[in-house]
């Protein structure tokens, strides 16, 4: 388990370090600098470079760079609030986004895994058609869709939840928010979770086991269930792509103060320092993440535990 | 006890149908099968005949497509006869599964539950029916391990599948067979998935425990050369029918059926080193469709006319030997059996009259 771990995490810091190189070449070769105002002297613009290091060779600026985002100092804005460190832009943000998209991939999982192995164990008609259009509208909708459809009737018609975000009950007023991205991770993880429990369900183990006489219940919880888990963890990281993306318009639309918003409007003002330190806290938080789940992975499932060497 | 064997297991004209989206699959087209106490029965034909689906449908494991059109499936145990086709699942669990009757599947790789260690299952089996004590299965699971060879059972007891060969997780799988101590074993192909010396191995072993324990078993096979050494008694089964058993004398000596025949033919084990390997030619038939007379005889060199046109009964020609082909039929004409299989048996007696003078 260790070994595998630490090759884990040192793949996890490879690719964080390729993502600060290429996000600082983006950054060198963005037209224009902070510093072409017309109104500026060439000695002026010299000095300028000179106090934020920007004399130094390229190399020397890359891991100045590298030591800076580590320490947490993601450089400051341009347009959108001049000369304001991004690290505090993000503060309050980044809470209220990791809660939303947090709260989503759990509430969509349990839901999915829940639907799948209904479906998987109760193989009447009526369940697997529901089931399948169930499914196919997750997926096939984007989350926007259903967003405005839930401001439409929970929102506006019946006024269950608030249709904007609200500080005095962040909880509450993020139910639509978390439902609307929640339901195509439901639809995937269901479909998958659906697929592998059938499978093992027919596997030779579990057919294995019915043959010694084994209660039902038994068979369910230690064979059937753990079984078929396990992969949904990996789609599970898959599905963390789509709530990110899904994230950015869904903040837009609820009005929810998370950095989904705020890269949406750094994009539209063209403030380039948010936007790059933003792809790095986005990447960096997919990278975690995919780290978090392969550690539960390992917990969960003794072949990547143990290794996968007959002795 | 009388002299009379005593009857295991009795399929009387069993039939089993898949139900496809293309239409039906006549897979099994009434089976019969005798099985006594103590004795090894070998049921062997070429892939598709039928020989899993059968025993499946008496163990309760046929996938939701497949309908047990007719028959019955007797078992008998201590002056008690159930049917077990006519059994509720929930009381198969109960009286049947692991505690009379086990089953050991062909691929030692996905028979056993990858995520749970060897002693974890083991234990989860023994405690299935009676509720023992945990430390009491654990050092019946160890005692069981031995039995089946392996040297190390306390450290196996630790490990998971994935960590095992496949000759170890076989002898896991039949660990797990005989914790109950069943009276029957039911062993699909146990020994294809593994390499030949391992197959060797576990043959042995299946046979010492058979002596050891007085089990009956059906062994399945599609490879004669094993039967030769296994089985008292051979069924050999062609689309879903069984079309010749009788003693393994009967069988290897005085084969029959021109099925029987050319399955002998095609053995390697048997055969020169040098000649070419037999096969029988042609494909079985399409069990979607009807097949009228004796489903061999499209590929049947031997052929008659009242092949295609009617099935043949069992012709019976000795107390243990039966075959369904037109052939047995008094007023056939006599037709001797291919010359090069003739040498071979005649060889085969030989060796096995030197074997027996030492
Ligand atoms: N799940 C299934 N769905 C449809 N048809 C099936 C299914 N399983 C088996 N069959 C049919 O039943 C027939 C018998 O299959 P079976 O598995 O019993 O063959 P077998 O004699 O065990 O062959 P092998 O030596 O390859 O194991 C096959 O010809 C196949 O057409
Ligand atoms: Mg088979």
């Amino acid at each position: 388990m260790g070994r595998y771990l630490r090759r884990r995490i040192i793949i996890s810091i490879s690719i964080l370090f390729v993502i600060l190189l290429i996000l600082f070449l983006l950054m060198q070769f963005m037209p224009g600098s902070p510093f072409n105002d017309a109104k500026l002297s060439e000695e002026q613009v010299a000095s300028l470079k000179e106090s934020y290091g920007l004399d130094k060779p390229v190399i020397v600026q890359f891991f100045r760079y590298i030591g800076k985002m580590l320490k947490g100092d993601l450089g400051v804005s341009y347009s959108i609030a001049p000369n304001t460190p991004i690290t505090s832009l993000l503060v309050n943000r980044f809470p209220v986004t990791l809660r939303i998209g947090f709260l989503s991939l759990i509430f969509g999982t349990l839901a999915g895994l829940t639907l799948g192995l209904i479906a998987a164990f109760f193989r009447s008609r009526i369940i697997k058609v529901i089931f399948n259009i169930l499914t196919l509208l997750g997926i096939a909708v984007p989350s926007y869709m259903f967003a405005m459809f839930f401001s439409w009737t929970l929102g506006y018609k019946c006024n269950i939840f608030p249709m904007l975000y609200d500080f005095r009950s962040p909880m509450f007023s993020s139910a639509m928010p978390i439902l609307a991205l929640s339901l195509s991770v439901m639809a995937v993880i269901g479909q998958f979770t659906r697929s592998e429990a059938e499978d093992v369900i027919k596997s030779d183990y579990v057919l294995l086991a019915k043959t010694t006489g084994m209660k039902s219940s038994t068979i369910i919880i230690k064979y059937i269930l753990r079984n078929s888990l396990i992969p949904v963890i990996t789609v599970m990281a898959s599905l963390l792509v789509s709530l990110l993306t899904g994230s950015l318009v869904i903040e837009k639309m609820f009005a929810v103060p998370g950095i989904g918003g705020l890269l949406t409007t750094a994009i539209s003002s063209n403030d380039y320092s948010v936007v790059i330190a933003l792809s790095f806290v986005y990447s960096a938080l997919y990278i975690v993440v995919m780290l978090i789940l392969d550690i539960l992975y390992c917990v969960v499932d003794p072949r990547v535990r143990l290794g996968g060497k007959p002795s | 006890m009388s002299d009379i064997a005593r009857i295991v297991l009795e399929v009387k004209d069993l039939k089993v149908t898949f139900r496809l989206p293309t239409g039906d699959v006549h897979a099994i087209r009434g089976l019969d099968l005798t099985l006594e106490e103590n004795e090894v029965l070998a049921l062997v034909g070429e892939s598709g005949s039928g020989k899993s689906v059968g025993v499946k449908s008496f163990m309760g494991i046929l996938p939701d497509n497949a309908v047990i059109e007719s028959g019955e499936a007797l078992f008998h145990d201590q002056d008690q006869t159930v049917d077990l086709l006519k059994m509720k699942d929930s009381v198969r669990r109960k009286n049947i599964n692991g505690t009379k009757i086990a089953i050991v599947f062909q691929d030692p790789m996905t028979s056993l539950n990858p995520t749970m260690s060897i002693g974890a299952q083991l234990i989860t089996v023994l405690r299935s029916h009676k509720k023992i004590p945990k430390k009491e299965a654990y050092a019946r699971g160890i005692e069981l391990l031995r039995e089946v060879g392996i040297t190390d059972p306390e450290r196996t007891m630790g490990q998971y599948p994935h960590q095992l060969s496949g000759g170890m997780r076989q002898r896991v799988v039949i660990a797990i067979a005989l914790s109950q101590d069943p009276k029957l074993l039911i062993c699909d192909e146990p020994t294809t998935a593994l390499d030949v010396t391992i197959q060797q191995r576990i043959l042995e072993l299946l046979q010492s425990i058979q002596r050891a324990r007085g089990l009956s078993i059906i062994f399945i096979t599609h490879n004669l050369g094993v039967v030769s050494k296994i089985a008292d008694k051979v069924a050999v089964m062609y689309a879903g029918k069984v079309i010749e058993k009788g003693t393994v004398f009967d069988i290897f000596y005085d084969p029959r059926h021109p099925y029987t025949w050319g399955l002998l033919s095609a053995v390697p084990e048997l055969s020169d080193s040098k000649q070419e390997l037999y096969s029988i030619p042609g494909t079985p038939p399409d069990l979607s469709k009807e097949i009228t007379g004796d489903a061999f005889a499209p590929r049947n060199p031997y052929a008659m006319e009242v092949d295609f046109k009617a099935e043949p009964p069992m012709f019976k020609l000795s107390n243990t030997h039966y075959a369904a082909t037109w052939l047995a039929d008094p007023r056939a004409p006599k037709v001797d059996i291919p010359p090069e299989l003739a040498e071979r048996i005649r060889k085969m007696k030989q060796e096995a009259k030197d074997y027996a003078e030492g």
